[in-house]
């Protein structure tokens, strides 16, 4: 009851009683958070665990590995299991070796007492333990810090254009009255319509005969233009008032000062959203990467990492860490720039 | 102001590291790329033996570029038509990349090295109307065959049916066990075009008609597809293989099989190494010979061939690295440390040791060594094909749109007659 | 520039808490872009005069719309006459309407079996009906999430914050974790034997297939769509709510009479974007379903892909002309679009 009160006190002012509609929705929240935040929990907890533990059915919350124990007169490191005697004890032993539905096993304690027991009467004795092999090994094996700059190079230089050619087409459409300005909003909406994926043939024709292929230029460039961005700052850019500008021109201001000295600081919010949208494209961009870098030194962290995909089979336990590891700057990003995001689209013109 | 000069600066100091990469590091250096693709261990293995090869020749340095399969399969084409490609790559596509392969054959110290050892596979690389040119070797010969876990048959107390059982006794010895144990896969197919042609081949399908153009739906294909069909209907294979994806999507049940879920699984010789390393101790795993039918027994060859492309400036030297690459120790040294069946035949005739193989992993590279030796002339011309993989593509697609009940299998045969007529007239479009 | 600079700090930026630092770390780049890029920008402004400065600013963005989207357009529709496998166009021989007549020989429409390319009418056939589904629960649900996250609860601000987050997850991560969880011995599985049930194979039913892909779609974007919403809740004004609660109005009909329909505008961009997004899904779907199972997930994009980029046989001219129809009909919406929103006077 506490509990209840205190969270409806903000509602309703202290002591009233919650409306169900409240326990609706924080029970709906609830299982939001849940929904959310649960599978990308369960993909980090994952990325702990080895190649087999991945396998296993039912999946465990937490990785686990299986205790080895160090016998007396075995040159090698046992594996332990809690196993069912015949006569009718439990005692958890080492496995020498298995042959067929047989196991033979010793007490480590008292090596010198061997057991022969059926396999399915043998559990594993296991803890937690997180493979952060699975992290390691790759990392070492390639030039990770080579990646992770190209990666971010192009996500930097990628925003940065995108914010400049973006916010100057905005700007002219959304301050001027121009010829041609319906056929130019035609042409910024209809370019929203065509995904990557059915131009990339073409693109890949084009990027090629710049002499762009196997720079980083050429992720850079060909998405530099998003119709989105020009968009959502459009919209945002008509909502500031008209007189600023005009007392500007007044003023003898030119029209870039006005351009980048008025509107762009009144814009930040708006810049900040597509700042963010183009940073997540740019980071996780795979396909096209993957199409005109064939080169290592330019490859991008995406394409490094999905190098463990081969014709026959997925290295899980590789490719899982490796998602958390391009996933860890998306979560800074979210961390530091959410509040952002949320009030920034909020006041953007999306209304 | 001045911080924001420095930071320009070193941003386009950057720019420029960025970008000079493209240019030689020296004069007297020649860089050559070669574009790689790893299901295993094999990337690191061939990092090391070119690491080896600079070592002994400093005016060459090989530029491992380690790439998804994807990358292979679907951008490599294009970037060799548009002259973006490496000097060398590791294909699985011989036959559909040869155009653009490079004959090596002039450059060569000794050609009768590679005509004896890698005589059958070169023909998988060749260019149509090139019948003596050598375009590279064969990092891996694969051969189809299936896995059986043994310890199942055991627990189930059902015996394995012994050399030159058929495919309908397997089916049923899976589905036995499968029932007692409760396996959810007595018999799992990969779900590739390729692997289907290890059972269609032993049913005796032809592939091709009297006047060697491809007749892909024949007598023995049938046979083979009504088996994967019925199969499908009474359970002995799940449709979780061949049914859940779409397209020429790969599907494979090593996971599975990995996890004890599997009785019988018809892979091949690539799969031994991880099986090895993940099934460990679990239980006991054993390579068995393929199931015979009316066309006898024979799997399936495939594999992936290292390939110098024409597109290449440093012909001279792309023959220096082939050469070295393809000698008998080194690739011995290769097909040993990455666990492959030899590509090779003299070594394959010798026997290749396997160090760091264990008992089972061993036992099984001796079951599909022994099946390499045995494969029909059928089996080797269906891979050799160029157009193979239209035919594999078409078969697995429309196949696995009937097993999983979208159509029936009449019209699967319709569409896959359809469908390698017409993109082998596009192909042939000038 | 003392006489502008002071404009630019006025109740704008309100909204933000720390939008004063983050101006602090513009202050530089804006110093050296007035530096740089003022001097040529008077010239050219004393070249054509002030009004004529728009097409100057239009100029960077449209080179690159030109190079990197009109051009490919163009040479898109050059494929899709034209026919072999030869990636320049100048290499292909001209074949007339031929692969759109191949893409449009039906027995029936209706029937996608009856079809030639019977995939691309699949994939047609797919596409309408995962965007059915998807732009509906996407509707609702983030209508009700923005609703709930409209009332004056705790934690707004987190929760916000928590259904936004999957929005910034690469498409092909966000079906690799679903895939994790739905595959046979993934972690709903688990739950559900847990709870004594039968382990569901999802991906080899057709339904369930497309549930998913259309669950896990809706869960990746719904954050971006509930914000638009929630601004146009916020931007409701509170005395409207004041005099509702002051005749005591139930608070259904506070949302059926005030709220819907003030939301209206919103929704429709909502609608919109969610119906032209959701056409144009491709790996989401791609990563989850593979397509499958048969091709009952097999999306338009898709079959443009695999036909013209992934397939042995790079068949550009027959992907080409599936793209150039697809781009007419997604034009079509676009122009839907555009008139909605300019009905709304933006």
């Amino acid at each position: 009851m506490r509990l209840a009160s205190l969270l409806g006190q903000r509602r309703n002012g202290p002591g009233r009683p919650l409306h169900w509609t409240d326990i609706a929705a924080y029970a709906y929240l609830a299982l939001g958070v849940v929904l959310m935040f649960g599978p990308v929990l369960w993909l980090v907890l994952s990325s702990f665990k080895t190649q087999s533990a991945l396998l296993e059915f039912p999946p465990s919350l937490l990785p686990f590995a299986q205790v080895e124990v160090t016998v007396p007169g075995q040159p090698q490191k046992l594996p332990l299991f809690r196993t069912n005697l015949p006569d009718g004890s439990v005692r958890e032993l080492a496995q020498v070796r298995r042959i067929g539905l047989v196991a033979q096993m010793v007490d480590p304690a008292d090596p010198a007492k061997q057991f022969r027991v059926a396999i399915d009467k043998r559990e594993p004795v296991r803890r937690v333990a997180f493979a952060t092999e699975n992290y390691s090994e790759p990392l070492q094996r390639f030039a990770f810090l080579r990646f992770l700059f190209n990666s971010v190079f192009v996500t930097v230089v990628a925003t940065l254009i995108t914010l400049l050619i973006n916010s100057m087409a905005a700007y002219a459409l959304a301050v001027y009255a121009f010829p041609g300005k319906q056929t130019a909003t035609l042409a910024v909406i209809g370019t929203l319509m065509i995904p990557m994926t059915i131009i990339l043939v073409p693109v890949y024709l084009v990027v090629t005969e710049l002499g762009l292929a196997n720079s980083l230029w050429a992720v850079i460039l060909p998405g530099a233009a998003t119709p989105t961005g020009v968009f959502l700052l459009r919209q945002y850019m008509l909502t500031l008032p008209k007189d600023l500008i005009e007392a500007a021109r007044m003023d003898k201001a030119s029209e870039w000062q006005i351009y980048w000295r008025i509107v762009m600081p009144l814009t930040l919010p708006a810049l900040a959203v597509l700042a963010i949208f183009s940073i997540m494209w740019r980071w996780n961009e795979f396909l096209w990467p993957l199409a005109v870098l064939t080169k290592t030194e330019v490859y991008t962290l995406q394409i490094a990492l999905n190098a463990f995909q081969g014709e026959l089979q997925t290295q899980w336990h590789y490719l899982l860490a490796m998602t958390v590891v391009t996933l860890a700057p998306v979560a800074l990003v979210f961390v530091f720039l959410q509040r952002f995001i949320t009030t920034g689209i909020g006041s953007t013109g999306m209304k | 102001m001045r911080t924001v000069t420095s930071l320009i600066a070193a941003l386009a100091v950057s720019l420029l590291s960025a970008t000079a990469f493209s240019g030689p590091a020296a004069a007297e250096t020649t860089t050559l790329r070669m574009a790689w693709y790893s299901d295993g261990n094999e990337g690191e293995v061939m990092a090391d033996l070119l690491r080896r090869f600079h070592e002994q020749n400093k005016d060459i340095d090989v530029v491992l570029d380690q790439v998804p399969y994807k990358a292979i399969n679907e951008n490599l084409p294009m970037q060799l038509a548009s002259g973006q490609g490496p000097d060398i790559a590791r294909v699985v596509d011989m036959g559909g990349l040869s155009r653009y392969a490079l004959d090596l054959r002039p450059l060569l110290k000794d050609p009768s090295y590679w005509e004896t050892n890698f005589g059958p596979f070169l023909e998988w690389m060749r260019p149509p109307g090139a019948p003596q040119a050598i375009p590279g070797f064969m990092t891996q010969l694969t051969v189809t065959g299936p896995f059986v876990n043994k310890t199942l048959f055991e627990q189930a107390g059902v015996a394995m049916p012994g050399e030159k059982a058929t495919w309908e006794d397997w089916a049923k010895a899976a589905k036995d066990v499968a029932s007692k144990v409760q396996a959810p896969f007595p018999l799992a197919l990969d779900r590739s075009g390729h692997r289907f042609y290890a059972l269609a081949v032993s049913q005796g399908t032809q592939v091709f008609g009297a006047n060697g153009e491809p007749d892909v739906v024949d007598e023995g294909f049938k046979r083979a597809a009504q088996l994967v069909y019925d199969w499908h209907k009474s359970g002995v294979m799940s449709k979780e293989l061949w049914g859940s994806v779409s397209g020429t999507a790969y599907r494979g049940a090593n996971d599975e099989f990995k996890n004890a879920q599997v009785v019988m699984y018809l892979s091949g010789s690539w799969q031994i190494a991880q099986f090895a390393k993940t099934v460990d101790n679990a239980f006991d795993w054993v390579a068995v010979p393929n199931p015979c039918g009316t066309g006898g027994c024979s799997s399936m060859p495939g594999g992936a061939g290292l390939v110098a492309f024409k597109t290449t400036q440093h012909p001279k030297e792309v023959a220096r690295v082939m050469e070295y690459l393809a000698s008998e120790p080194v690739l011995a040294e290769f097909y040993s440390r990455s666990l492959f069946v030899p590509g090779h035949l003299g070594l394959a005739k010798k026997g290749i040791d396997y160090p760091t193989a264990s008992p089972e992993a061993a036992a099984a590279l001796k079951v599909f060594t022994a099946s390499a030796a045995a494969l029909s002339p059928i089996a080797y011309r269906t891979q050799g094909y160029g157009n193979s993989r239209i035919i594999f593509n078409a078969v697995i697609s429309r196949l696995g749109q009937a097993v999983s009940g979208e159509t029936t299998l009449e019209d699967a045969y319709k569409r896959i007659t359809a469908d390698v007529a017409q993109q082998i007239a596009e192909r042939n479009k000038k | 520039m003392s006489d502008t600079s002071s404009v630019s700090r006025p109740e704008r930026g309100r909204g933000i808490g720390t939008l004063a630092e983050l101006r602090s770390i513009v202050t530089l780049p804006v110093e050296l872009g007035m530096r740089l890029f003022d001097p040529p920008m008077r010239w050219v402004q004393r070249m054509i005069g002030a009004r004529r400065m728009a097409y100057v600013f239009l100029l960077p963005n449209f080179v690159f719309f030109g190079l990197f989207v009109f051009l490919p357009i163009g040479i898109n529709i050059v494929f899709s006459v034209t026919g072999g496998t030869a990636l320049f166009p100048s290499q292909r021989p001209y074949v007339g309407s031929d692969q759109f007549a191949y893409l449009f020989d039906c027995g029936s429409y209706l029937d996608p079996a009856t079809c030639r390319e019977d995939h691309f009418w699949r994939a047609v056939a797919n596409t309408v009906k995962f965007v059915v589904l998807q732009v509906t629960a996407m509707v609702l649900l983030s209508l009700v999430t923005a609703l709930v996250l409209n009332m004056r609860i705790r934690g707004r601000g987190f929760f916000r914050a928590v259904y936004f987050f999957p929005v910034l997850l690469s498409p092909v991560v966000v079906a690799l974790i679903w895939k994790w969880i739905l595959q046979r011995d993934g972690l709903l599985n688990a739950a559900i034997t847990t709870l004594g049930g039968q382990k569901i194979i999802f991906f080899v039913d057709p339904s369930w297939a497309m549930f998913w892909a259309v669950f896990v779609s809706v869960w990746a974007h719904m954050g971006f769509y509930t914000l638009i919403l929630l601004a146009g809740l916020q931007a409701i004004p509170a005395d409207l709510y004041e005099a509702a609660e002051m005749d005591a109005t139930p608070r259904w009909r506070v949302l059926t009479h005030i709220t819907l329909p003030l939301l209206w505008p919103n929704m429709i961009v909502v609608i919109v974007l969610a119906l032209i997004k959701g056409a144009q899904t491709f790996d989401e779907v791609f990563v989850l379903t593979g397509g499958g199972p048969g091709t009952a997930t097999l999306m338009v994009v898709q079959y443009i892909y695999e036909t013209g980029f992934s397939s042995q046989v790079q068949n550009f001219g027959l992907a080409a002309a599936a793209s150039v129809v697809l781009g007419i009909v997604l034009f079509v919406l676009t122009l839907l679009q555009f008139a909605a929103a300019r009905r709304k006077e933006i």
